[in-house]
Formats: structure tokens, sequence, C-alpha cells
């Protein structure tokens, strides 16, 4: 392990496609903790890896950089059993492993840390540490000392200072984290994943953070560290991986790179599909934004226009869900005005805002947007059951026209109305909640992210009807995390950052470079 | 439609009738006693109370809830329409008490539910022990009986031979079925079962209608009171227990999944039939109380093992 850090495993890419990457042979050396060679994974309508090679040394923190949906997490569940990849090899210290599931990866050595906590609130630091492996003494009674006192000392282990006996949702959020770590590196943890563990830190505990790392690294544990914050990377990496679009883009030293050339490397992804945007004149306002707060937001201000599409870009996090959710009524804003075609909205329920025509294609279909076990009929016609209806009377011939006519123009494959919207495809389903939209003749219609997770044909059509929407007068929001996207099929874009807007720009001229810079806060 | 997809949509309805004509078949073979009109029309008559509480139940089992508490309803609801009767308020009017009294219950469990955020199987419960408590202090625990031949003509008419609680279910049932299936509140129903995130962000009301849901159920349960005391011609404060397990048995035999979205009136009363029938034959073959309850509850578990069985993903 000595000798490793910042030494030898060193090497720029040799071209922009990103394969070759190789580590210098040195004689002796021993082999890298992690090498991973070609990985492949694809889902359907979407290639998430594409021929990967990730090596990671002891004692080393690679940073994986990318922009949203570059593969980073995918790559990732493979390495922790929970994906399986279609094609590749997996070395763990020079020796060929193929991961069979989360305990396996358990057993060789390999730790993730995801965003999200896995801890029990209820329970004590210790408890949660020895979750599954508590010390008993016989007759299935847990050891309670024991438990605390191997719980305080592998706290102890990390340098921190928690109370072991202490519940969990007592503790800040920095030492749940501690808590996490702790719970992650039982037995002899070889590989230590972390997904942007320090996005809900402040600055000292980053410090705390990284105090652990880096006594981590010193006894030769090798970590991939995912962040989206650029500052970190030369703060605390050794390595820095680029992924783009499922590929592997370049590998540097830190140090060897700005963090221009990074964002550079993070951007320009390929525009694999033609954009069919077709642009309106801009019309009379439609819907004003100003001051608007809820949860993260802070002062999000905006307008949109009859025929245009504004795009909202940013990273995971950054506040663009809850934008829409809030000028929709999903979750009510706690304080701003939305006005709507020159009159104030009061917004407590998705009904308000539906009532003045503004529609809403929530980012899960499955579990937002559709009543999963009803029939394409009756998903299609929720939103204008009122209309369908007289003194609560469904009028079903109107109804059935109503559905017959969205299936017919959005070409919803579905054998008839009747059928289970359970048993259709992504993108048909997708179609279905698009439809109940249309259907409600909406004036804004707001998407987040309206083709995740759908192929290609369908994803065009998606565009069509967008821009079918717009050429009626409608005005759009969209979310999306697929920058081209974002490029291809907005007017104007406003950029988010921790929950504010910090950029708009016209899409026409306008570079993934540039958007992305401004998503992670670095000047233009 | 066709045919084929029809049964494919219907197959599960289909499945449950058939289980009741194998059932009937197979009872009168066994007794003599079974296929004869009168015993058929005795069968209805028993089964027409448990079928009107378990109409009301499907609207609950169906929006994705539970009510507990509707047995308990039909004690509180059928002892203030025995008091009302005797006051002596004229007979329409008391019955319109009764069936207050039951929307009020249910309106407490829909506020309990849609406004305090409690958990249907939470709140029911409470409500069925408060309304039975309720029952039980306002008639000091004694019965309310004797009441004129014209509320009782109610159990004791015949309309061309068919007992009058048997032609008072059948309405209820024709009714709860185009609500649930023709009306917008039918839909909603469905909807908020299936997906009630995916059914509010479609602009739909659905605290409203969940309690509308609970208001139902309790309407439905005081109707059911309003037989029992016609036919008993006494209003027990003990009356109704253990009626929301038949109701809730019906709903599920009758293939409404508990997880909400799914489920017909048709199923439910093919259910309530199954139920009444099995009882009745072990009734008529000397089977004994206590081995019947063994049996009802083998045959429950049977009906919803086979419909999650046919379900399982892969067939």
């Amino acid at each position: 392990m000595i000798g490793v850090r910042g030494g030898s495993s060193v090497t720029a890419a040799k071209g922009p496609g990103g394969d070759g990457v190789k580590h210098d042979d040195v004689v002796g050396a021993a082999p890298p903790a992690l090498r991973m060679r070609g990985i492949r994974k694809s889902f359907p309508g979407v290639m998430a890896l594409d021929g990967v090679d990730l090596e990671v040394r002891e004692g080393e923190v690679h940073v994986l950089l990318g922009e949203n949906g570059a593969g980073k997490s995918t790559l990732m569940k493979v390495l922790s059993g929970a994906v399986r990849a279609d094609a590749g090899e997996i070395e763990l210290a020079g020796e060929r492993v193929e991961i069979a599931g989360p305990s396996h990866a358990q057993a060789l050595g390999i730790r993730i840390i995801y965003q999200e906590f896995n801890l029990v609130p209820q329970l004590s630091a210790a408890e949660n540490i020895l979750l599954g492996q508590e010390p008993t003494r016989g007759f299935g009674l847990v050891d309670r000392r024991r438990l605390e006192r191997e719980g305080r000392s592998r706290l102890e282990e990390l340098g921190v200072r928690i109370d072991p006996a202490r519940p969990v949702q007592e503790l800040g959020v920095a030492q749940q984290q501690m808590v996490e770590v702790a719970k992650a590196l039982h037995g002899q943890a070889r590989l230590l994943i972390m997904d942007e563990p320090t996005s809900a830190l402040t600055a000292s505990e980053i410090d705390v953070l990284f105090g652990v790392i880096e006594r981590l690294t010193a006894q030769g544990v090798a970590v991939v560290y995912i962040s989206h914050r650029l500052e970190e990377v030369e703060r605390i990496g050794t390595c820095v991986t680029v992924l783009r679009d499922g590929k592997h883009v370049a590998t540097h030293g830190v140090g060897e790179v700005s963090l221009a050339e990074l964002i550079r490397l993070m951007a320009n992804r390929e525009l694999k599909e033609h954009y069919p945007k077709r642009r309106v004149t801009r019309g009379e306002e439609l819907l004003r934004v100003e001051g608007l707060r809820a949860g993260i937001l802070h002062d999000v201000a905006f307008s949109l226009h009859r025929g245009e599409v504004v795009g909202l870009a940013g990273l995971l996090g950054a506040g663009r869900t809850e934008v829409a959710r809030a000028i929709t009524g999903a979750d009510p804003p706690a304080s701003g005005r939305v006005t709507i075609k020159g009159k104030a909205m009061r917004l407590r329920e998705p009904r308000d805002a539906i009532r003045q025509g503004v529609g809403f294609l929530p980012e899960d279909r499955k579990t937002q947007g559709l009543v999963l076990g009803r029939s394409v009929k009756e998903n299609l016609a929720l939103p204008s059951a009122p209309r369908l209806s007289a003194f609560g009377w469904m009028d079903g011939a109107a109804e059935e026209a109503l559905a017959a006519r969205e299936v017919q123009d959005l070409r919803i494959r579905t054998p008839n109305l009747e059928q289970n919207v359970v048993h259709l495809s992504g993108g048909n389903q997708q179609k279905v909640v698009l439809g109940k939209w249309l259907a409600a003749d909406v004036d804004v219609l707001v998407m987040d992210e309206p083709t995740r997770g759908i192929d290609v044909a369908a994803k065009v059509e998606i565009y069509g009807e967008m821009n079918r929407l717009t050429a009626k007068g409608a005005g759009i929001l969209m979310i999306s995390s697929e920058l081209p996207e974002v490029l291809g099929m907005s007017d104007r874009i406003l950029v988010m950052r921790h929950g504010r807007i910090v950029a708009e720009m016209e899409a026409a001229g306008t570079s993934q470079e540039q958007v992305l810079r401004a998503a992670l806060g670095q000047p233009a | 439609m066709s045919t084929a997809s029809w049964l494919s949509k219907k197959g599960r309805q289909v499945g449950t009738l058939l289980g009741l004509v194998l059932l009937s078949g197979l009872l009168s073979i066994l007794s003599p006693h079974f296929l004869t009109v009168s015993n058929l029309l005795n069968v209805l008559e028993q089964t027409s109370i448990n079928a009107v509480i378990a109409a009301g139940m499907t609207f609950v089992i169906v929006s994705g809830g539970i009510d507990l508490s509707v047995g308990s309803i039909v004690a509180f609801s059928g002892v203030l329409l025995a008091s009302a009767l005797q006051a002596p308020l004229p007979a329409p009017l008391a019955i319109a008490v009764g069936l207050a009294a039951g929307a009020a219950c249910g309106l407490t469990n829909g506020l309990l539910i849609t406004r305090g955020r409690l958990p249907p199987f939470i709140a029911t419960l409470g409500m069925m022990s408060v309304a039975r408590g309720a029952a039980l202090v306002f008639t000091s625990g004694r019965p309310v009986s004797g009441f004129e031949a014209g509320f009782r003509s109610l159990a004791t008419a015949r309309v061309l031979g068919i007992p009058a609680p048997v032609l008072a279910a059948a309405l209820v049932y024709v009714l709860a079925h185009l609500l649930l299936s023709r009306t917008r509140f039918g839909r909603y129903v469905y909807a908020i079962g299936g997906n009630e995130e995916a059914t509010r962000l479609s602009g739909v009301a659905v605290r409203f209608h969940k309690t509308m849901v609970y208001v139902l159920c309790g309407v439905t349960s005081a109707f059911a009171a309003v037989l029992l005391t016609a036919r008993l011609n006494s209003a027990q404060p003990i009356a109704g227990m253990m009626y929301e397990l038949d109701a809730i048995a019906a709903t599920v035999i009758g293939g409404t999944s508990l997880l909400g979205g799914s489920g017909s009136l048709g199923g439910t009363l093919v259910g309530a039939l199954i139920m009444g029938v099995l009882r009745n034959g072990l009734n008529l073959l000397g089977v004994s109380s206590f081995l019947q309850q063994i049996v009802i509850g083998v045959v429950i578990i049977v009906a919803v093992l086979v419909d999650s069985m046919l379900k399982r993903p892969g067939r």
C-alpha cells in the first residue's frame, strides 16, 4: 500500500472515446484494490453503462464525477451487487470475482453508503451499527453491555465521539452519517463507496467526515467517492474519473487537471437523438411565479408564456421537482405568488391548479402518474371526470370518446380501452399520463422528467406532442436531467442550484457546458 | 367487447358464482330440504342483512380502507330507531333518525381518517367500541322491544311471495352497483383505492370522497339495523356482534382486494350468498355451530388463497 498514493496510478485518458486507460505497470506493485473492465449494463431504452473501466488502488480516494444519468449510480450498484452487469470483468486485489448479490459483495469486503441513510431511528447508535449481528448470551438474549462496548469501539476507530447508547434520531445528520460509516465498516472492509456523503452536511461536519476518510485510507481502504461538489475533488481526492453517457471519459490525478477542464469533460454529451423542436412565437404571459418558498426553495421567480417551453435544469436535489410540486399544488408553497393568466392562484390542493388549467406530469408515473390496476380509459378520463359527468352521473359515451381520441392521437398501443395500464410498456404508460392532461385541455403543463426510462420512439412522440401543445398556445415547464433534452426542447432555460434559480439563458446558442457550469456553481 | 375478454375481466366473479352454484348443487344432493322454495327464500332473507352491510363495506374496501365499526353501528342506530319508534315518531321519521345516526358514525370515522390521518383500522376500531358503548349506555343494556305493525311489515310483508327484506337488499344492490360503476363518485372510489396520490394529483378531492365512503358505509349499516329491528320486533344494544367479520368476509370472498382499487358489488353479493348458503346448509345437515365456525373460516381462507394464487405473477 505504501507509495501508491498519488504516484503511478494516475494517467490521463488517451482520447475522448475513453478507452485505453491504463495504469503504469510498476514492477512489484500490488494489484489495485479494484479493477473494473468493460462493464456494460443496459436497461430498457437506455445503455446505462457502456464499457466502463475503473481502477482504484489501496488507500486511494477515487472521485467519480458525472452529470445526472452519466452512469455513476449504476456502476455503484454493480459493485454493491444490487444490479448485475451484462458484461465486463471485476477484479478485487487481482482476483477475478463475480458479484452474485448484496451479501456476496459484503463478504468480498465491499461497503457502500447511500445518500439516504439506512438507519432505524428509534434504535441506539450501537444497535444500528450491529444490527443483525448483535452479541448474544444464548437463548437469543442480546448482551447489551457487549453491544454497547462494541459499538463504542467501532465509533472510536473512526475517531468520533458519539454516545453509543443514544437513539440515532437524537443525533445530528453528521453523527448519523458516522454511525452509517461505522455500520458499513464491520469486518474486513476493502472498498468503501460513498454516494454524495456531504450533501446534507455543514462545513465543520464535512471536516469530520474527511478526517474519517483519511483515517480509513491510511489503513489501506480504497474509497470511491461520488460527488457533485467540485471543490471536494481537490480536497479529498487522489484521482478523478469522469463518466458521461455511461462511458468512461477520462481518469486524471487530482491536481493534473483544472476544474474547468473537468466540467468540459462532464458536459458535451452526445446528441443521440434529433430533437424535433418547433419554435413558435412567444405569446402573452401565462404563468408568473414570484417569491416562491417551499422546503429548500428560496425566492424562486420566473414566468412562462404561451407557445414557450421553459426548461428547468440543475443537479438532483437542486429544487426542480420542488418548484413543480409547489406551483401545481402537489406540495403547496409556504409563501409566494403564483399568477395564472393574470389571476392569483390559491394553491392548497392540485385541484386548485387544475381548475386554472395547470396540469402536472409527475416524475414517477407508476407511483404518482397512474392508477395502476385501472383501465386506460379510466386513467385518461380521471382529471376530466367533472366535465364528463352531469349531477355525478358519468357520461359513458363521452368518456369512451375522450379516451379513444387520446389513444388515437398519442398512438397509445393498447389492445382496447379497458386494458389495465399496468400491462402497457413504459412509453405507452407515459403517453397515458400525458393524455390525461391533453384531454383536460390544460394551458400550462408542468412536466417532470417527461421521457425518463422510455424508448427512443416514444420519446420522439412525446416531443411531438409538446410541439403540438405549444403550437396551440399552451406553455410548458419541463424538468429534465438530460442536458441535451433541455437544450433541444426548450426555448428558455432556468438553472437551479441549492433551491434558487441561479441562471437564465436562451436555449439557442447555449452549450451544455454553460448550463452545467451554472448548475455546479462555477463562474461562467 | 369479445366474450373472451369479458370472461377474463369478469373471470373472478364468474369463478365465485361457480363456487356458489357448486356449493348449492352439493347441498341439494346432501339434503332433501335444501332445494325448496321456502328454504331458499329463507336463505335469502337471512342473507339480506349481512348483504346490505357488505355493500357499504365494499365501497370502503375498494377505496383501500376497512370499517370495523359496522356491527356496533347496527346496534347504535338500531336502539335510536327503536326509541324513536316508541316515542312515538312515525315510522319514516324514526327510520330517518336511525339512518342519520349511522351517517354520523360514518362521518366521524371518515373525518378521523382523512383529517386526523388515523389509519382506518384504528379509527373504526375505536368507533366499534364507542358506538357499542353508546348503545349500551343509551338503553342501560336493555333491549327496546315492541313496535307497531306498520313498521314490522318491513320484515313480514311479502311482495309476490318474496320477503320484503330480500327486496330491500336487492334495491340496495341495484343502487350501490349503479353508484360504484356509473357515477363519478364510483370512479373516484376505485381511483383512490388504486393510487391515492395519483388521484389527488389528478385534481380529485380525495379527502372528501374518502369521508363520503365511510358515511355511505355507516348508512348501509343503519339500514341493516332497520331490517334487523323490524324482523326481531326488538332492538338489542348487543346486536350486530361480529357482523363486521361477516361483511368483510363476504366482500373478500366476492373478489374485492383488501389492497383497494378493485372489486364489485356483484362479487360481494355472491360472497354474501355463499356465506348464507353455507350456514343454512350446515344447519340442515345438523353440523354443530362450533364446527360451522371452522368451516366458514376455511372457506374464507381458501377463497382468498385461490384468488391470490391466480393473480400471482407468471400466471
